[in-house]
């Protein structure tokens, strides 16, 4: 067995570092509702990955994005899921509190 | 009132804006040739008010019945005391109006609920939608129990006691990043609703979102209510009346008061005050303070046209 060197430890650490966020890749991401702010309000993931928003308001949302999805009314902890598998800038909003905006970047 | 008195002075008098006095809970206001005036403090309001009659009406808002967060567990409880207090006020009201979010969810159970209520009344009343009433699946519910004889999403106007009232809707079609909205069908209606109209009938326009701009941060206000205001502009008095943000607000600007009314259900935040508009938790013993209902008062000879802002107590 070779002697591990100081370069491959350093690969051997990054891989192990790597191996969990890649196999991640097209698990959930998440979006929380809080104080009328969707958080993060800006998400880059990769094509296929399931992104839930999570309502933790006192109050109802729902999450529209025109032409591509739209949840049905959220209330208090209610979740809405939906799986990208095209690339591109998803703009999405809050069809009660059209103040509330946010954006899904697909790559 | 006549034409003459508009014609004549009421430019005059609209530049005059005496006492902006806030006194406690409740404020009374009444217009004079469109000039609004505080008179005082709801005791004093509420003599001066019974002392002369004229045409009086009910505004209810908010009343989010199925609410049950902490801000307010029972909703249902606190509209059942407005209702109580409607009930136990010296002049009769010939009719309410409610001012949205009937319910908090749009349930069929929840408008039952606010029916069975908010009848005990014996009043009639002229509803327009909030938000929250449009949020059952089928968008049918409210429709179904209030849309009759509205178009559109639910507008319409009606004539009492020499003053035209006109609901409006501004809680549909909202556009990402905006505010509330009227929409061009709805404002084409009222500008041919309006057309014609002697500019000495009194006008009240009420719908959920403030028309005018509150705080555009929480989305207090709606996009295009300028233009709902630029045909109401020539006419001496004008009143908006408007719920959504849960508390009383007002603003004078010209011949047109504004004036938001307290919800039933719960309060919210003065603006920029939380970090967000949500439903705010004050102690128990203060909520009632912080919800009510108004009355508005029309004189046809005094052209007057009093709100005053009554707690559900205190």
């Amino acid at each position: 067995m070779k002697t591990l060197t100081r370069r491959d430890f350093g690969v051997a650490v990054a891989a192990a570092i790597l191996l969990p966020a890649t196999a991640a890749r097209a698990d959930d991401m998440e979006v929380h509702i809080d104080n009328f702010v969707f958080q993060p309000a800006e998400l880059t993931v990769k094509v296929g990955t399931t992104v839930t928003w999570t309502n933790r308001d006192d109050i109802p949302h729902t999450v529209v994005s025109a032409g591509k999805f739209r949840s049905k009314t959220l209330d208090t902890d209610d979740k809405f899921s939906f799986t990208f598998t095209n690339a591109g800038d998803y703009k999405y909003f809050c069809s009660l509190h059209p103040h509330m905006t946010g954006m899904i970047k697909v790559e | 009132m006549s034409g003459h008195d508009h014609g004549e002075d009421g430019v005059s008098r609209r530049k005059v804006l005496e006492c902006m006095t806030w006194a406690g809970t409740g404020v009374l206001w009444t217009i004079t040739g469109g000039v609004p005036r505080s008179l005082g403090i709801i005791d004093s309001a509420q003599a001066a008010t019974a002392a002369t009659p004229g045409m009086t009406f009910l505004q209810i808002s908010d009343s989010h019945v199925g609410f049950d967060n902490p801000a307010n567990p029972n909703a249902l409880g606190t509209l059942e005391e407005a209702v109580a207090k409607i009930n136990a006020m010296p002049t009769k009201p010939s009719f309410m109006i409610h001012t949205g979010d009937i319910t908090h969810l749009s349930k069929a159970a929840e408008f039952d609920n606010a029916e069975r209520i908010i009848s005990q009344s014996k009043l009639d009343v002229h509803y327009v939608p909030g938000e929250h009433d449009f949020l059952d699946e089928d968008v049918k519910f409210y429709r179904e129990r209030y849309g009759r004889g509205t178009k559109g999403a639910g507008w319409y106007s009606f004539d009492a006691g020499g003053v035209h009232f006109i609901g409006l809707v501004n809680v549909v079609d909202l556009k990402a990043g905006g505010l509330g909205n009227l929409g061009a069908e709805q404002l084409a209606w009222l500008e041919d609703d309006l057309r014609g109209k002697s500019k000495s009938t009194p006008i009240v326009l009420f719908a959920h979102i403030p028309l005018w701009t509150v705080y555009p941060e929480w989305g207090w206000g709606t996009e295009d209510g300028g233009r709902a205001l630029e045909y109401v502009k020539g006419f001496g008095s004008v009143t908006v009346l408007n719920g959504h943000i849960h508390q009383v607000m007002q603003k004078v600007e010209d011949n047109v008061t504004f004036h938001t009314a307290r919800s039933t259900a719960f309060p919210q935040p003065a603006p920029g005050t939380a970090p967000s508009p949500g439903p705010m938790k004050v102690e128990d013993a203060r909520l009632r303070a912080m919800l009510g209902v108004a009355s508005v008062n029309f004189k046809q000879n005094e052209q007057r046209l009093a709100i005053i802002d009554t707690p559900l107590q205190g």
